[in-house]
């Protein structure tokens, strides 16, 4: 399998790959790093003292009400979920169809979605109300009867979907990690040798082992693949199994997992530009590779403008008042600034993407993919509070707006989350060192 | 006691896999190759036979999903039945989603299970021969020096005809 396509730059040996990754890692982190470090602690400390509060207290500190009872935390959940899309996106989906230059981003993708999957995974929790008997939601023969689930709620497949989610994710992070491992290990001396020997699994390169490791590799981008399509489609039920106007829609699945994709690679866009620069990494995340990665952002824009034009269409076309009540209230009503800011950010702006300039100019990019992480999380926002605030009973209309502690706890995950992807930037191999260097310009295999 | 092996390290995946060509040709055993990548083309010129793990992997993921469903199956119709508004207890369609997802789950963290425990990759282990460079840009091959056919001289030769870097002619893996 020979391919002349260059994703690496800079006429790099496999040497030169394991000196450039590593140096973040060797060497001392800089100030922009240590700066980054105490704003997401920061973020952190407030979201941790919020939760704290709501756990004390109850959710009642919380701005819902009985009308709106999913808003803030709800819609941080769908978005973090969404966020964690990409990491699977790029290392099953891409590793599939033979995306050679997935080998740079794969690494921290994977890693973002481990850490917005920790971050989704708060918000039910916390909404339980007792969260401490969150194990309740697991199948365990119990002194309660037993009492068993009730396997027919979507709520209870989101457990298993995400749960497992994270599983595979994590698993399929270890396993491309332990060859980088061994690489460090192999460089390292003192305690850190000793740390990453136990980490590596005495890996050593084996041709044999290699053999049976792509194997398995194929084996779990094959079963990540339909795991990924089916973990925003199962969230998209806890909505579209109900009769609510506006969430009791067919389109939602496809529709979720196209945001899904839409949102994640506008994270990686923003991280990997950031990383680029910082850990001075532009010969391996290239120009090429940000401007595949914004034509993957154009495709799902058009897809999510679709959606939202067909929900209308739909609504119209159903003939059900409730339905069609909702729509136009959706971009009409109270709050059409919530609307109209999804609508700006996620389908009109991203039409710039068709110019390559645009795609090729960093700045630009960048600033983009902040707005349209925006205009996603107002479009679970919208999906969630327009759809209740008003519902079949005028008489039981209400409004929502946060309280303090609910913005901090999503201030907070957004803490958590850098925290997480800083530590990982510090302390382990942000791109795949052994997957950079089976992709570079190979030479005629005699 | 150690297995005595032979050593040749090498700069570029073609000469390693010319090597691997040659020294079978010989009749000799190459006991294994250390790469810093997996190298397409590598496994055949050492005549290594696809990996049989997609079989553990169908059947993990054969018993996730059969256990899952005839767990909740059995749960809803037998040990805690609920009626909700007359529809029926064994509603099997709400038992796909988390089917699908055990099924995944089992196929998925067993097979690398599998891979893990097969390979002798675990926490406690080291490598068992000193390879400088083949985490980081050598391809080294081993030879074994008990092979009834094994011919020092000769296969040194070989590996200078190959662009060989370096050769440990004396290596020994702790076993």
């Amino acid at each position: 399998m020979t391919s002349t396509e260059r994703w690496i730059e800079g006429g790099k040996t496999p040497a030169h790959v394991t000196r450039d990754i590593m140096r973040p890692l060797e060497g001392g982190v800089g100030l922009p790093w240590w700066a980054a470090f105490c704003a997401a602690l920061t973020l952190l400390g407030a979201g941790a003292a919020a939760v704290a509060y709501t756990l004390t207290k109850g959710i009642g500190t919380w701005g819902l009400n009985r009308t709106v009872g999913w808003a803030f935390d709800i819609t941080n959940f769908v978005f973090w979920i969404g966020i964690g899309h990409a990491g699977t996106l790029i290392s099953a989906i891409l590793f599939l169809f033979r995306q050679k230059w997935r080998t740079s981003v794969n690494r921290s993708a994977e890693a973002m979605t481990l850490f917005a999957v920790m971050c989704a995974g708060i918000f039910p929790l916390i909404h339980m109300g007792r969260p401490w008997l969150a194990f309740w939601v697991l199948p365990y023969p119990n002194t309660r009867g037993p009492l068993w689930l009730n396997f027919n709620s979507p709520l209870l497949w989101d457990v298993f979907a995400i749960s497992t989610y994270f599983i595979i994710s994590l698993v399929f992070w270890y396993l491309g990690l332990i060859p980088d491992l061994a690489t460090m290990r192999d460089r390292a001396s003192g305690l850190r040798r000793r740390i990453f020997s136990a980490l590596s699994l005495g890996w050593d390169g084996s041709t044999r082992t290699w053999l049976h490791y792509e194997s398995v590799y194929l084996l779990l981008a094959g079963l990540a693949t339909p795991l990924v399509v089916s973990v925003h489609t199962i969230v998209s039920f806890d909505f579209a199994t109900s009769v609510i106007p506006g969430w009791h829609t067919t389109i939602f699945p496809p529709y979720f997992v196209a945001g899904a994709i839409f949102s994640g690679m506008s994270m990686v866009l923003t991280l990997m530009i950031l990383a680029r620069k910082l850990a001075r990494l532009e010969d391996y995340i290239t120009v090429k590779h940000i401007d595949a990665m914004c034509k993957l952002v154009l495709t799902t824009s058009l897809m999510v403008g679709t959606a939202y034009a067909t929900e209308f269409f739909v609504a119209w076309y159903s003939g059900n008042p409730y339905e069609r009540f909702v729509f136009l209230n959706r971009a009409l009503g109270p709050m059409a600034w919530a609307y109209w800011i999804m609508v700006v950010c996620n389908v009109v702006l991203p039409q710039i993407l068709w110019w390559p300039n645009v795609r090729r100019n960093m700045a630009a990019v960048f600033g983009l993919s902040l707005l349209v992480n925006v205009g996603m999380w107002f479009e679970r926002f919208v999906i969630i509070v327009t759809s209740l605030h008003r519902d079949y009973l005028p008489s039981s209309w209400a409004s929502y707006r946060p309280t303090i502690i609910e913005v901090a706890t999503l201030a907070g995950s957004f803490g958590l989350f850098f925290t997480c992807f800083l530590l990982f930037c510090r302390f382990l191999p942000m791109i795949a060192i052994a997957e950079v260097k089976g992709v570079l310009v190979p030479e005629e295999i005699v | 006691m150690n297995r005595r092996l032979f050593l040749a390290s090498f700069a570029r995946e073609a000469d390693v896999i010319r090597a691997v060509r040659g020294i079978r040709g010989m009749g000799c055993r190459v006991v294994d190759v250390y790469t810093p990548y997996p190298v397409h083309g590598l496994d055949e010129a050492m005549g290594l036979t696809p990996s049989r793990l997609p079989v553990v992997c169908f059947g993990l993921g054969a018993l996730g999903a059969v256990s899952a469903f005839f767990f909740q199956s059995w749960v809803a119709t037998i040990d805690w039945p609920l009626h909700i508004g007359g529809k029926p207890l064994f509603a099997w369609p709400s038992f796909i989603p988390i089917t699908f997802e055990l099924m995944v789950l089992f196929a998925g963290v067993g097979t690398v299970g599998a891979l893990l425990v097969s390979r002798g990759l675990l926490p406690w282990k080291t490598p068992l021969l000193p390879l400088p460079g083949a985490t980081d840009d050598r391809f080294v091959v081993a030879v074994d020096r008990e092979d009834a056919l094994f011919d020092a001289e000769a296969i040194t030769e070989l590996c200078r005809g190959c662009g060989v870097l370096e050769i440990d002619a004396r290596a020994e893996a702790a076993s």
